[in-house]
């Protein structure tokens, strides 16, 4: 393999902590739901572009800093976008090599795996979701992907992140 | 152009490693209490999000208040006074009332209340996760916030701390799913436990048989029995009571007094024996000379 010489990888860095950061804003409680995932999104828009060069390392700590953020058992992210990291690794060629419009509905489902495993933990102490109301982050993320796509293009090219 | 396959194995590798510890993580964190105080170390890296996730809110705040004019300056000086003139009258009647307690008390030979401290803080930030009912204020262990601690706010009690870091804490609030607490029907001391359902309105009482006597209206407050809560502040008020003859239980529903999802001026209580940490830990602790007689009120009326 011919090693990619890294260059502007602090980008990748700022994104997520702008993620995090957006994860933080408040909402009062049932506009909860319409909050995107972005820490996922990023984890899935960063190992389409570059696969092979992602750290799983990196966002396996994010993970867990969101797990300390939200104040929920500590792993429940992590381990979610380590489900979304293996999504995304099985099928970054495909996402590709596709149109923005397809990306939606493999995000939507990617997302929803997400969404699932943050459920299931939810479900170990007892307070899951009452209904499948918990697939609507999923829902809005995949909406909003085609901006997301687009804003992350053009801040990738522009720094020329590699 | 790089080869395409040649990292596959060792990323996924990876991944299901990482997966496989984020589970024990999980794991060792629902059900023991080990990770706790490694988490509360952590919590104080991401605090700063919650500090930079609020400065706008903040800003406007403050922006907003210089702005204002004069006329809504002094429109709402004379609300506010007349407001602080309606509780001093209140409060003539509570040093009587709160003297009076004290003496009757003593002739029961039970113990002396002891006057509570508190702590005013601020809320700085919400859990975005839907599913849990936490907040952050702007007090740590720096300010002598202690695991446990009851927070309330102008209405009624709002929740209990859970986790303290150097200069942020995390409340758990009384209507989150996992969350529970003693209360007591303030018109007969019917005792009960007021369960939160992960609604922001409701709470639930559990085990309550359909001959016990708890009406529509009702105030609950803190029962003081968990040796969690101090006694006597109010919690909710039932907003319905359904005896189904099928049920062992009757149904009754109750909403909680403290606006959970508005108050951002919040009171951290050093109740009982940690009063004395708050003397020296804080700066803004005033005594709280009105709250006990408060409940003497609300129990006779």
């Amino acid at each position: 393999m011919v090693p990619v010489k890294a260059h502007n990888r602090w980008v990748i860095a700022c994104s997520y902590l702008l993620a995090l950061l957006l994860m933080a804003l408040p909402l009062s409680p049932p506009n909860g739901w319409l909050r995107p995932e972005f820490v996922a999104i990023l984890v899935i828009y960063w190992l389409m572009v570059m696969p092979q060069q992602t750290s799983i390392i990196v966002i396996w700590v994010v993970g867990c800093l969101q797990d300390l953020l939200e104040g929920v058992a500590l792993g429940q992210h992590a381990m979610a976008l380590m489900v979304v990291a293996y999504v995304g690794l099985l099928s970054y060629q495909r996402m590709q090599n596709t149109t923005v419009w397809r990306q939606m509905f493999t995000v939507f489902v990617v997302l929803g795996l997400h969404q699932l495993v943050i459920n299931w933990v939810h479900s170990l102490s007892g307070s899951a979701a009452p209904s499948l109301v918990f697939l609507l982050p999923a829902f809005v993320s995949a909406l909003l992907w085609p901006v997301f796509y687009m804003l992350l293009e053009r801040l990738r090219r522009y720094w020329r992140v590699a | 152009m790089k080869p395409l396959f040649s990292k596959g194995p060792s990323t996924a590798s990876r991944v299901f490693t990482l997966g496989g510890l984020a589970l024990f993580l999980i794991l060792v964190n629902t059900y023991t209490s080990l990770l706790d105080p490694v988490r509360a170390r952590l919590a104080t890296l991401v605090a700063p999000l919650y500090m930079v996730a609020d400065a706008p809110a903040r800003a406007v705040d403050e922006v907003s208040d210089s702005l204002r004019t004069r006329r809504d300056l002094e429109e709402e000086n004379s609300a506010l006074k007349a407001e602080l003139l309606i509780h001093k009258r209140k409060l003539q009647q509570m040093a009587t009332l709160a003297a009076e307690n004290v003496r009757l008390r003593q002739l029961l030979n039970s113990a002396e209340v002891v006057q509570d401290r508190v702590l005013v803080a601020e809320l700085i930030g919400i859990s975005p996760d839907p599913l849990t009912h936490k907040v952050i204020v702007n007090k740590g262990a720096s300010h002598g916030v202690y695991l446990g601690q009851p927070l309330l706010d102008a209405y009624g009690l709002m929740g209990q701390v859970v986790e303290v870091s150097e200069y942020t804490s995390q409340v758990l609030l009384i209507t989150d799913a996992s969350h529970a607490l003693p209360v007591q029907v303030n018109r007969n001391g019917v005792r009960a436990v007021a369960e939160g359902t992960g609604d922001l309105y409701q709470l639930k009482l559990r085990y309550l048989s359909n001959t016990v006597d708890i009406r529509v209206g009702d105030l609950l407050v803190s029962s003081g029995l968990g040796q969690r809560f101090p006694v006597g502040y109010p919690v909710a008020t039932v907003e319905s009571v359904v005896h189904d003859p099928g049920q062992p239980f009757a149904t009754v529903v109750a909403r909680p007094k403290a606006q959970l999802n508005r108050s951002r001026h919040v009171l951290l209580v050093f109740s009982g024996d940690r009063a004395g940490d708050a003397v020296d830990a804080v700066e803004l602790s005033v005594p709280e000379e009105s709250e006990e007689p408060e409940e003497s009120e609300g129990g006779s009326g």
